[in-house]
């Protein structure tokens, strides 16, 4: 029973990095019908971002005008780097898929792959080919509780995630930002005549994903602190998975199929010697698309009506 | 002239579905454009609120203003011209309330807000009753209300209604277009497009006949009521 909870809270981390990105796929998805294959790559950089933000602010602190602690300085930095790592999303809408609005989507999706390249070739050519170490932030404590030890960075990116999702989900319910996110993810077309901006709420869906894999980013950065800027290849395409399975364009599926994804490897690791992880793990999951082809969430019927 | 439209030209990859039509509406009229099946009705509206671009050489203009700079959703918001499309195309996954909510998105002032959805629930006392249900578990009648309630909350000067009386049973009907002409005599303007030619011609004071994308008749209703091409094409003889 030890060993199982000590390996549920290690899928519960794992998942965590997974579900923040997938819900960034699955947002634009909804209101696009595109799927950002750079969000990946978006996670790499706000990772960066966010170790340039964490690096300033302790030098900032080491100065002693404003000494701040360990768990300030991560708070900051998340805030900040979502914040920033926004504007990237908002350009890689701007820029690469604006235009491409009425072109055909095979377009759309090779500009997501080579926006992608250009982020982790620029990356390559702005900070050289060494790989960063993400700053210790916070001193881990290990707590253990009738046999599993629990590290505070632990219940810290667990709890941090879920409470980013509950502020997504809050939002896409409860506001009119969010009322017009599902609305366009209903009908795309007619959209307009509500007097709302399809451009408007497309930016938003961009900032709001890149802002969640800024912040999934950082938290990975404390758990695994060695940054390179293909970081964000695997870990997209696994997001993207989850994106998938947890049914297209479905928030709350999304989020869930991360946290499987997460389950799934970890406990398929247990079993199995780690060089054959992914390969059991992702033939589970395929496995699993067989039977639920549109994923858990996802209408058997496409949502989006069109002209 | 409240809306005039010149020379409007709209092509669907490269198959001309309008052949530069010229029509106006002037303030507070219903106007009716009637039509078979792919004549181009829908094509008209969609154009005016800038959902699909016109070819270059049309001209439209709504108060003096040119239509072309208008993006679609300030069509909305900046002019109040509000459309209700084909097939009334609500969002099945909100609310009543949302729908109607969302229709002023652009809106500051949240009273007035308020008031236009108590305005349209006197208007419609059925869309009251479902005020949390979600529009897709609406029956017909209720869908075309809640569409029409929804294009009165985003723009009252004129309002673009694209066959408002598909798929509902003649009482239903009825009680739509009474409701809209109340609406008209509180001063929104109407441009109509129905396949339903007789109570198109019926409800509104002038009328248009648009074939194959060109406008080939236009008169007073009576007129068109009485014309003998229009009765033996649209009127069932």
């Amino acid at each position: 029973m030890a060993f199982f909870l000590q390996n549920l809270i290690n899928a519960l981390q794992w998942g965590s990095f997974y579900a923040l990105i997938a819900l960034g796929y699955s947002m634009v998805y909804s209101v696009l019908m595109l799927f950002n294959f750079a969000h990946g790559d978006i996670f790499m950089t706000g990772s960066y971002i966010g170790f340039f933000v964490a690096s300033g602010l302790i030098a900032l602190s080491a100065t002693g005008t404003v000494a701040m602690p360990g768990w300030l300085i991560l708070l900051l930095t998340i805030l900040i780097s979502m914040f920033l790592t926004s504007f990237v999303g908002i350009a890689v809408e701007r820029i690469g898929y604006r235009p491409l609005r009425g072109a055909p989507r095979a377009s759309a999706a090779i500009t997501g792959l080579m926006i992608g390249i250009i982020l982790e070739t620029g990356n390559l050519a702005l900070l050289g080919a060494s790989r960063k170490k993400f700053p210790d932030l916070i001193e881990t404590q290990t707590f253990t509780f009738a046999g599993v030890s629990v590290t505070n960075t632990k219940i810290m990116i667990v709890a941090v995630s879920l409470a980013l999702m509950l502020a997504l989900h809050l939002f896409i319910q409860r506001t009119k930002w969010g009322m017009a996110v599902r609305a366009m993810a209903y009908d795309f077309f007619v959209v307009p005549l509500m007097g709302v901006s399809i451009n408007t709420i497309a930016v938003l869906t961009f900032a709001i994903g890149s802002a969640l894999a800024a912040a999934a980013g950082i938290l990975f950065g404390v758990a695994y602190p060695i940054l390179d800027p293909y970081m964000g290849i695997l870990f997209g395409w696994k997001a993207f998975v989850a994106a998938i399975l947890g049914g297209r364009g479905s928030v709350l599926g999304a989020a869930l199929a991360g946290f499987l994804l997460g389950f799934i490897e970890i406990f398929v690791a247990i079993i199995f010697p780690s060089t054959v992880r992914d390969l059991i793990a992702y033939s589970i999951i395929l496995l699993i698309l067989t039977f639920r082809p549109h994923g858990f969430f996802g209408e058997a019927y496409s949502a989006q009506l069109r002209l | 002239m409240l809306l005039s439209i010149e020379n409007l030209r709209v092509s669907y990859d490269r198959i001309k579905a309008l052949h530069g039509i010229s029509f106006d509406v002037d303030e507070g009229e219903i106007v009716c454009i009637i039509g078979a099946n792919g004549a181009g009705k829908s094509t008209t509206l969609r154009a005016i609120s800038r959902l699909i671009p016109a070819e270059a050489g049309s001209k439209m203009t709504f108060m003096g203003k040119d239509l072309l700079d208008y993006p679609a959703d300030k069509v909305v918001s900046e002019l109040g011209i509000s459309h209700v499309p084909e097939g009334r195309r609500l969002f099945g996954n909100l609310t009543v309330y949302e729908n109607l909510k969302l229709a002023t998105f652009a809106r500051k002032n949240g009273q007035d807000i308020q008031k236009d959805i108590e305005r349209v629930f006197a208007i419609f006392p059925r869309l009251e009753e479902r005020i949390n249900q979600k529009a897709e578990t609406l029956s017909g009648g209720e869908q075309q209300m809640l569409a029409v309630g929804r294009a009165l909350m985003s723009g009252r000067k004129v309002m673009l209604l694209d066959e408002p009386s598909m798929g509902l049973a003649p009482l239903l009907m009825m009680n739509v277009f009474d409701a809209l002409r109340d609406i008209n005599r509180e001063g929104t303007t109407i441009l109509l497009v129905e396949q339903n030619a007789r109570m198109a011609l019926k409800f509104a004071s002038r009328g248009y006949v648009l074939e194959n994308g060109n406008l080939v008749l236009s008169g007073k209703s009576e007129e068109l009521l009485n014309n003998p091409e229009v009765k033996k094409a649209y009127l069932g003889g």
